[in-house]
Order: C-alpha cells, then sequence, then structure tokens
C-alpha cells in the first residue's frame, strides 16, 4: 500500500497548536463553579413575544431571545402544535413536523397563487444552471420525466377503455 | 433568499428587520456562503424547516444599527459573525460551548440558535439576505481585523472552525495517523487543521474526483475515491499495518453516500435520521482506543451505527457544533501568520439573486463547486 511522505517543512505551522496546554484540548474539560446547579446563571433580559412561539416542553420557559418570521399558521401549524406536545426524545415530536413541513410546502404554492405570483418551479429548482452545466442530465431528466408521463397516460387510457367495455 | 420547499428556493423582496431586543444589532450583509449543512435543509431533511425561511448561518457585513444595550460594536463596523447565537452568560456559554447555548433556541434543547437553520435552531432568518438580525450582537460578532481579506472573515463564521475543532476533538498526537471523512469545505479544513496539531499522516475519503485532486493540493494529503477502493475500512487498516487510523473524522454528516442501505434507509425512505455512512466507516476504521471526531451534522432521531464496535474497541466520540467564538482568536493569527488561507476554498461568486441556481450548483456538484459565495445587491452601498 503507498504511503504518501510529507516533508514536515513543507507545511506551515506543523504541530504549533500539538501543545494542548496551548489551546483548551475539548470545550467539555472546561469545568466551572457553576457545574451542576441548574439554571441558576442571571438571564439576559427577555425579547417580547410578539408572535407564536412554539416551546420545547423540556425548557420551564422561553429562551431570551428567538427567531419570529414564518409563526405557526394553516393547517401545517396545527401539526407543529401537536408535535410540541412531545418531548425532542420522542417520534411524536419529530414525526409530525416532518409532515408539516411537506403540508407547509403546498400551503406555500397556495399562498403564492392567492398573492398573484405564479411560482416559477423551473427557475426554483435552479433548471437554468443544470441546463447550462449539465445538459446531458437535464436531457436525461426530460427524457424520464415524459417516459414516465407518457406510461401513466397509457395506463389510464387503457384503464378508461376497460371502464367503457365493461360498461 | 426564500425557501419554498424541497429544492425549491428563490429570491424575494422580505420586511426589512427589526431590533427586537435591547441586545440586537441589524447588519447590512456583504457576503454569505451557502454551507454544506444548508443541503440538509435544501434538502428537505431538517424538521420544521417552515417555508418563507431564509437559510444562511456564514456571513459577514455592516453594522447598520444597534439596540440600546449594545457596547461592543458600533454603527459602521466590519463585523464577522459566529453561526452560533449565544448569550455569553448561560452555563454552557461560561464553559467555552457557544455552539449549545441554553438562551436562544425556544424550540429545541439540544441545539443553541444558529442562524437560518430552520425553527428547530431557533427560527432565525439567515444572513443570505441584504440585512438580517443579529441578536446578543456583544458576544458573537467580532470587528474584522483591518488587515483580513473579507473572503477570509466570511469563512471564519462556520468552515474554518468546524474543521478545526473537528481536529481539536481528535485530540491528536504528533505522528498519529488521522482520516478525514469527507472533502467538502469542512473536511477540506480539518484535513489542513490536522497537520497544525502535529498529524504524522492525513488521509481523505470522499468520491468526487475533483475535491480529492483540490485537498490533495491545499492540505498536503493523501486523498483516495472510495468508489475505487473495494472495502474502505479495509483499506484503512491495509495502510495502517492492520492497526486502525489513531484518529478519524466524520465530516459529512446525514448525506454520506457509499452504502445502498444506509441511502435507501436513510435518504430515500427517511427511516433514520440520514444515512450515517461516513460515521459508520469513522468507528470501524479507528483502532483499538482511538478517536472518532463528529462535525458531520446529522438529525434529531436516530441513525444505524456499529455501537457495539465503539464498546468492544474502547473509542472515545467527541463531537460538537463547532464554538467559534472560543476559537476566533486563534484562527485569526493562524490566518495572519499564513498558515492558513481558507479563501483557496472559493470557487464560485454568485449574485444573492442567482440564489436558486447557486444552491442547485452546489447541491449537485456542478461545475467543479466547492465552496459558493452570495453577493447581495446592496453589498457595495
Amino acid at each position: 500500500m503507498e504511503k504518501r511522505d510529507f516533508e514536515r517543512k513543507d507545511i506551515i505551522g506543523w504541530g504549533i497548536d500539538a501543545n494542548p496546554l496551548d489551546v483548551p484540548a475539548y470545550p467539555m474539560k472546561q469545568r466551572n463553579e457553576n457545574d451542576n446547579k441548574g439554571m441558576i446563571w442571571e438571564r439576559p433580559k427577555q425579547q417580547p413575544d410578539k408572535v407564536e412561539i412554539l416551546t420545547s416542553n423540556e425548557r420551564p420557559t422561553i429562551t431570551a431571545v428567538f427567531g419570529t418570521p414564518n409563526p405557526p399558521s394553516g393547517l401545517s401549524g396545527k401539526i407543529r402544535r401537536y408535535a410540541f406536545q412531545f418531548s425532542e426524545s420522542s417520534y411524536g415530536h419529530w414525526l409530525p413536523l416532518l409532515l408539516a413541513d411537506r403540508v407547509n410546502m403546498i400551503e406555500g404554492v397556495v399562498d403564492d397563487i392567492k398573492r398573484g405570483h405564479f411560482p416559477n418551479i423551473f427557475s426554483e429548482l435552479g433548471g437554468k444552471s443544470e441546463l447550462k452545466h449539465n445538459p446531458k442530465g437535464f436531457a436525461r431528466k426530460v427524457l424520464v420525466g415524459l417516459a414516465i408521463t407518457a406510461a401513466i397516460v397509457m395506463v389510464c387510457k387503457r384503464d378508461s377503455k376497460h371502464g367503457e367495455d365493461e360498461y | 433568499m426564500n425557501y419554498r420547499g424541497p429544492y425549491r428556493v428563490r429570491a424575494d423582496q422580505k420586511a426589512m428587520p427589526e431590533i427586537q431586543h435591547p441586545g440586537d444589532a441589524i447588519v447590512r450583509v456583504t457576503r454569505s456562503c451557502i454551507c454544506g449543512s444548508d443541503l440538509h435543509l435544501y434538502h428537505g431533511l431538517v424538521p420544521d424547516t417552515r417555508v418563507g425561511t431564509t437559510f444562511g448561518h456564514e456571513f459577514i457585513g455592516v453594522v447598520e444599527e444597534i439596540g440600546s444595550d449594545v457596547q461592543n460594536l458600533k454603527v459602521g463596523d466590519n463585523v464577522l459573525v459566529p453561526f452560533n447565537i449565544a448569550c455569553g452568560k448561560c452555563v454552557f456559554c461560561q464553559q467555552g460551548l457557544y455552539g449549545n447555548c441554553h438562551e436562544s433556541n425556544p424550540q429545541a434543547t439540544a441545539v443553541g440558535g444558529i442562524f437560518g437553520y430552520s425553527h428547530t435552531a431557533g427560527g432565525f432568518d439567515g444572513g443570505q439576505a441584504e440585512y438580517v438580525r443579529v441578536p446578543f450582537a456583544d458576544v458573537g460578532p467580532t470587528v474584522i481585523p483591518d488587515d483580513m481579506d473579507h473572503d477570509n472573515a466570511v469563512l471564519l463564521t462556520d468552515v474554518v472552525p468546524t474543521g478545526y475543532q473537528a481536529a481539536e476533538m481528535g485530540a491528536i498526537k504528533p505522528g498519529d495517523t488521522v482520516v478525514v471523512f469527507g472533502a467538502g469545505p469542512v473536511g477540506i479544513m480539518a484535513a489542513k487543521s490536522a497537520w497544525l496539531f502535529g498529524a504524522g499522516r492525513v488521509i481523505v475519503i470522499d468520491h468526487i474526483e475533483y475535491r480529492l485532486e483540490f485537498v490533495k493540493r491545499f492540505a498536503q494529503c493523501e486523498a483516495y475515491n472510495f468508489r475505487s477502493l473495494e472495502d474502505v475500512v479495509l483499506f484503512i487498516k491495509k495502510t495502517t499495518d492492520y492497526i486502525g487510523a489513531d484518529v478519524c473524522i466524520d465530516a459529512v454528516g446525514c448525506e454520506a453516500a457509499g452504502s445502498a442501505m444506509q441511502t435507501i434507509t436513510g435518504r430515500k425512505l427517511m427511516l433514520q435520521a440520514g444515512s450515517a455512512t461516513a460515521l459508520h466507516w469513522a468507528i470501524n476504521s479507528v483502532k483499538k482506543g482511538g478517536v472518532v471526531s463528529i462535525v458531520g451534522v446529522y438529525g434529531p432521531t436516530d441513525n444505524l451505527v456499529p455501537i457495539g464496535n465503539v464498546v468492544n474497541k474502547g473509542i472515545t466520540i467527541r463531537a460538537n457544533q463547532a464554538s467559534v467564538k472560543r476559537l476566533l482568536p486563534r484562527l485569526i493569527e493562524h490566518v495572519r501568520e499564513g498558515r492558513l488561507n481558507p479563501k483557496e476554498i472559493i470557487t464560485h461568486r454568485v449574485p444573492l439573486e442567482e440564489v436558486s441556481d447557486a444552491y442547485h450548483i452546489f447541491s449537485a456538484k456542478l461545475d467543479n463547486c466547492i465552496k459558493t459565495i452570495l453577493i447581495p445587491p446592496s453589498a457595495n452601498k
């Protein structure tokens, strides 16, 4: 098996941080007198909560700061509220959140259309760059898409013909 | 930047962010990066990623406005903003665990607040924007030294500290063999940093040929394509005289390729929190009593890893989000002294308005992309 010999002199700074006294080796070892005393620190000022913030049930209170964009809303919001009844250790927390994300995606398209903006899915998917940098891959995807569409159309036509015959 | 669902993002006009807490600042972004971990959001793998979120946790900019309690910054300062939102007061921040702040993320306890990284990380909008709200502005943001290239500065917000901490957590001893799984930006920086801790041999494993070529040159290390190896773990064993590596670093996380079983259960069916192939290999490649360091990002549920081997081999596992603020003074020194020149990894500069294409290029690894910088239209205001 080939081993690549290197010249340490070629590597600027080789071993300069090797002395563990120079830097904290791992932060977990930086203990202080407040360890294991619970949440006793002087808390930062509290950000006012002007929108609905879902909070982990593994916390006694809301944190000092939090993000306010995109508060829960619609059906996805209901699912998210349900999810936050469960702890972070539970599938009941995470799986509904993933479901809510997918529902939220559909809600996003509906909201766009309501606002008079029909989303340009091709552009949002980065289609222009795919066409520019991977034209063969782009053509392959288009052909596969067309083949699947044609197959679905054929199956549907065949089924409707069977239905008419039975009728 | 506006997330619309898996693989769909676009540039949109959004409301200007506002001061919401006396410790806040509003920063006009001059550069932001797309991080490998942004792809987990982009691919829809991170729970509670809401439509309308602006991603971006690697950014620098100019302070435009400060809250009434902010003492350490003034309007007009050029700042680099660590990706972790940290209060500086809680017991974890006091220990230097700025990546584990307990006052910045109401939605979860397992992770602190992170800019633009879903509501699971606090629900903050990120820096792939013209303006961004920066909480706890006296704690995280650092004024960029006058002599520092801003391309280097923006890479000090995440990718460099994360790669460096990966090596640090490996507790590398002089002469150690270090294997880095993943030749993405973080893996590249981990390989480069391993030498600073005195590694004797650094090996990088990936399957993207242009990235392997780059890391070989940039980090002066060995680099191997696992597609051309019959068995990665066996290869590492053979090349270490059948002992195993002293330190293995997982710099890939939940979207690793290389195992059909992991890919199907983790990425396609989502029966686990992503594919843990790199971590699996790391555990099995490290020697008995060795160290596995994890900086790759995984979801919050479960992953299939050979935990029995961890026990049987007596492996130490260390993992964390990088504590950027703790590491910055040392890393700024390394950049100034020329030991690290991270800006060499930048391959693409894209106007923020073309964010959809930028994400697709990075995600699909087109055009030999390693690191993309987004430039907002107001960057040179």
